[in-house]
């Protein structure tokens, strides 16, 4: 009991100070791909202690909805942090719920954010949850596709047990089941943290925005929480995929030492994704919403292939 | 105003006696031989108390609803054949002999017809509640005639008959009972292509009606395939396991894509019936699938996923219904775009709404999360362990259930957020006031169930021992509970475990951990109220606020093939097109099933019909003729054999 809480404690300060780096990596990557300066790495940060600080307004028409889902959003963000393996095998809340839990307390976020921007009134609150469920929704087979291919690898949906084969087995990224999984869960990644070219995060263009658009009414604290949420699953989605298809230097144990190696290997293996990311954003434009579907489709043949490819290599 | 009180007092009664009964003999004590030919045995005392408990809540809520009726409605007409519906539904979940289970069945749809038209000076519910009648006619003379196939086969009309006799029936005999059957009882399950009676008949009758409809009589097609498929027949085979499963697959996506685009708020709720009954068609399928194969423990796990979501959608889909029911009754309109606010109003009715919304939605950590995850366990383990091309249906089944999860959780959204939040987009939407004490009673009961049967799932499981046990004959609870009970686990040692009660708690102490850190940082920071933003136009009003059509249009486009939309713009212009005066927007769904299907059978069958009536002299002569004829045809026919 008291090692888990120690392990939880250890694992919510990691989720809590790399979760906003990552995001300024990437900011700062894509300014420089794009022969712009950019804010350095730590901007979000200062970002968030600004928020912290600043007063509020709550629009007249928004009801107790509004004001629960910024603790909603962080809370089931964070927990699905605890639960999946960063930089040891075994997860510290992983007893709780496996990757299904994962994906849909990810969703109950989505859920509430959803209803925050309609009840506010404002046409684009609505605009964006409308776009956000269906984006999300015809993302979901896909998902599920892919990581039930991963989940067959390991025969189990429990995110340690999946961690742990992996790290037992011999590395098989070039295998085409996991290659082609791996691209789907990518496509998935974009999707869901809304980068291009799904949806924009550094636009607030009123007909382009989508995740922009639900929270547009927050400010202040609120909105502080909600950007860390998005951090955060951003985080968790990116660990999942780097964790699960390089499961290198996941330590075995959590000692001091074992942790500290973890550590630097897991930011190394973030690096590498997040560069793939900003090559991605800057080297498309963004889509018209309805071609979106077009490429979930996409991700969803290249799941099934992936797990048609199980069986048959 | 006596005599009612009395009346439903009576009801009321009824439910709590039926309650108590169930509860007494239930579900540990197994297999209890009732006198005459009830038989009590764990799967009718399953849905009896799925029966029970909702029947509770409903009469509860009838109370306050029904006072709404009082002056101009006959009430004990009501009170009669809603008594009588629930009488004939527990005689259809206890018979043990077909004769008895024809007549209670009948009696059922014959009661459920009388109160789908209770309101019956509206034209459109006289016709639902015919179309309901014919449905169910059609799916009834399945019935008849499969139980006399089977009868004749058998040699007898008791279930016991039945189930001595299966090892006899060739594979032909049971393959053409199963389909006949299948049919029939899917019917009144709400299976895709035979639902249409479905989103007719909900919508019009009253909403305690529509909710034990829904939470209820559906489920009683679920238990006759159920009953058919484990105990009159032996193992079935593989292809009718599958086809259990695509049936449901179809149900449960078409079933939400409909509600998805539906902006009447008890169609959008039928639909999403059809829905879940796929779903726990998907777990049935899923289970005859393994039972053929012989993996006792994995069909376990998918019989279990089934069985529970039958009883957990019985109790969120009522839930929904009763605060549908009560939104209805405060606004007086059933349009989703009339609504809108009402969460100031009925804060209560509101709550309730919510937590019956997440739990459909299969969001931890409620109950339906807990039965959508063992069905999710159960497809996943298919693949490992069926041969051939069998295992690709198991993935494919499961990515189309979260894809049904998740345009579920849209299709919700569009219905809490529209309908309750932002300003009210009509008059009778801002004159709306909470509701009754008695249906907030009813409504409460039913979300505080939702809750507990989520969190309270892994202590839940030994009560669905006796039933595997029952059907397939293994024990299962031991196997899906793990780490001193706490996680609800997959069945097999490494599969996957979780724990939605340990998941509530940790979620509501990292909101708090969230407090602490705003409370700790937020000092200067003031909290005021202000206008949305409203692009600098003079106000806010309900004509800013994204619709329900709006919420649903990029799915409309996307799923545009099975939809096949049809839209009218017409825009008057004086000067310019670009300045209209007024513009005109109609836009319509093709019902794909009613003009592909219905309508050319429906032509079809009133031209055989006509064809027929050439026989229909009116001429006293021909009919005498006639019975001449028949009689010596008969004589012919006696005195050959």
């Amino acid at each position: 009991m008291t090692e888990m809480l120690v392990k939880s404690g250890v694992q919510l300060v990691l989720l809590l100070l790399v979760a906003p780096l990552i995001s300024g990596i990437v900011k700062t990557l894509k300014a420089r791909l794009q022969t712009r300066r950019g804010p350095d790495v730590f901007q979000p940060y200062r970002d968030l202690f600004k928020l912290m600080r600043k007063g509020m307004v709550i629009p007249d028409t928004a009801s107790w909805i509004f004001s629960v889902t910024p603790y909603i959003v962080f809370a089931t963000a964070t927990l699905v942090g605890l639960m999946i393996p960063m930089t040891a095998t075994d997860a510290p809340l992983s007893l709780f719920g496996g990757v299904l839990a994962v994906v849909y307390l990810l969703a109950l976020g989505r859920f509430f954010l959803a209803l925050a921007g309609l009840d506010t009134g404002s046409s684009f609150g609505g605009l964006g949850s409308s776009r956000e469920m269906t984006i999300s929704a015809i993302a979901e087979p896909a998902m599920m596709l892919a990581i039930f291919t991963v989940a067959l690898g390991a025969n189990s949906t429990n995110l340690s047990e999946m961690a742990q084969a992996a790290v037992s087995q011999s590395w098989k990224f070039l295998e085409p089941s996991q290659m082609l999984a791996f691209a789907a869960l990518f496509v998935v990644l974009i999707a869901e943290t809304g980068r291009i070219p799904v949806d924009n995060q550094a636009t607030h263009l009123e007909l382009t925005m989508i995740h922009e658009a639900m929270i547009l009414e927050y400010s202040g604290p609120y909105l502080a929480l909600i950007e860390l949420g998005a951090w955060i699953k951003q985080l968790v989605l990116m660990t999942l995929l780097v964790n699960t298809f390089f499961p290198f230097g996941l330590s075995s144990d959590w000692t001091v030492a074992g942790l500290g190696m973890g550590l630097v290997v897991y930011l190394g293996k973030l690096l590498g994704l997040a560069c793939f990311i900003v090559m991605v954003e800057t080297t498309n434009a963004k889509m018209r919403l309805f071609r979106v579907p077009e490429l979930l489709a996409v991700a969803f043949i290249l799941g099934a292939l992936a797990l048609i490819s199980t069986f048959l290599f | 105003m006596a005599s009612l009180g009395a009346l439903l007092e009576g009801i009321a009664s009824l439910a709590v006696i039926l309650d108590a009964r169930e509860t007494f003999i239930a579900i540990p004590s197994g297999l209890a031989l009732v006198q005459y030919t009830f038989r009590l045995d764990p799967i009718a005392c399953y849905f009896n108390l799925a029966l029970a408990v909702v029947t509770l809540a409903i009469s509860i809520y009838s109370f306050g609803y029904l006072d709404g009726f009082a002056p101009q409605k006959p009430l004990g007409v009501f009170c009669f054949f809603y008594a009588l519906l629930l009488i004939s539904l527990t005689v259809v979940f206890t018979a043990a002999n077909a004769l008895l289970f024809l007549i209670a069945w009948e009696m059922m749809a014959v009661a459920a017809y009388f109160l789908v038209s209770f309101d019956h000076e509206k034209t459109e519910n006289r016709r639902a509640g015919l179309l309901f009648l014919v449905m169910s006619h059609v799916g009834t003379g399945a019935l008849i005639l499969a139980f006399l196939l089977l009868g004749t086969w058998a040699g007898g009309f008791d279930f016991a008959t039945f189930h001595l006799a299966r090892h006899s029936l060739t594979p032909l005999r049971q393959g053409t009972l199963f389909l006949l059957f299948f049919f029939g009882f899917g019917v009144k399950a709400g299976m895709v292509p035979v639902h249409i009676w479905l989103p007719a008949a909900h919508p019009a009758a009253p909403s305690n009606v529509s909710a034990l409809m829904s939470a209820i009589v559906i489920k009683t097609g679920i238990y006759g395939i159920i009953r058919v498929s484990f105990d009159f027949l032996e193992t079935p085979p593989l292809w009718a396991g599958l086809l259990v499963l695509f049936a449901g697959i179809a149900s449960a996506i078409l079933g939400v894509l409909y509600a998805l685009i539906e902006p009447d708020l008890k169609r959008m709720l039928a639909y999403s019936t059809i829905e879940n009954a796929g779903i726990i068609l998907m777990a049935l399928g899923a289970t005859l699938v393994f039972q053929s194969y012989g993996r006792p423990m994995l069909a376990g796990v998918a019989l279990i996923a089934c069985l529970f979501h039958i009883f957990n959608h019985a109790v969120f889909k009522a839930l929904l219904f009763l605060s549908a029911g009560a939104v209805v009754h405060a606004t007086g309109t059933r349009n989703m775009e009339r609504m809108g606010g009402l969460i100031r109003p009925m804060p209560l009715t509101a709550l309730c709404f919510l937590i019956g919304a997440i739990a459909i939605s299969g969001l931890p950590p409620l109950n339906g999360f807990v039965s959508e995850w063992l069905a999710y366990q159960a497809l996943l383990g298919g693949f490992g362990s069926t041969p051939s091309l069998t295992r690709m249906v198991f993935p494919v089944a499961g990515s189309l259930l979260a894809l049904t999860g998740a345009l579920a959780a849209a299709c919700f959204v569009r219905a809490f957020g529209i309908g309750f939040l932002a300003l009210p987009r009509s008059s009778q939407a801002t004159q709306a006031h909470e509701v009754h004490v008695s249906m907030l009673a009813g409504m409460g009961f039913l979300a505080a169930l939702c809750a507990g049967l989520g969190l309270g799932a892994n202590l839940l499981l030994p009560i669905f021992d006796p039933l595997t046990v029952a059907l397939l004959g293994v024990q299962m609870s031991g196997n899906l509970t793990m780490a001193g009970g706490i996680a609800l686990s997959s069945g097999s040692p490494r599969g996957g475990t979780v724990a939605p009660a340990a998941l509530a708690g940790l979620l509501v102490l990292l909101s708090l951990l969230a407090g602490v850190l705003l409370a700790t940082w937020w000092r200067r920071g003031r909290r005021v109220q202000g206008p949305t933003w409203d692009c600098g136009l003079p106000g806010l009003t309900e004509y800013n606020e994204y619709t329900a059509t709006a919420f649903s249009k990029p799915l409309r486009m996307i799923f545009a093939v099975l939809y096949q939309p049809r839209r009218e713009i017409l825009a008057e212009f004086e000067v310019s097109a670009y300045y209209p005066t007024s513009v005109r927007f109609e836009t319509e769904v093709d019902p794909a099933f009613e003009t592909h299907l219905y309508s050319p059978l429906k032509d079809w069958i009133i031209a055989r019909a006509n064809w027929l009536r050439t026989m229909q002299t009116g001429s006293i002569h021909a009919y005498l003729a006639y019975i001449f004829v028949t009689l010596i045809l008969l004589l012919l026919f006696g005195v050959r054999s």
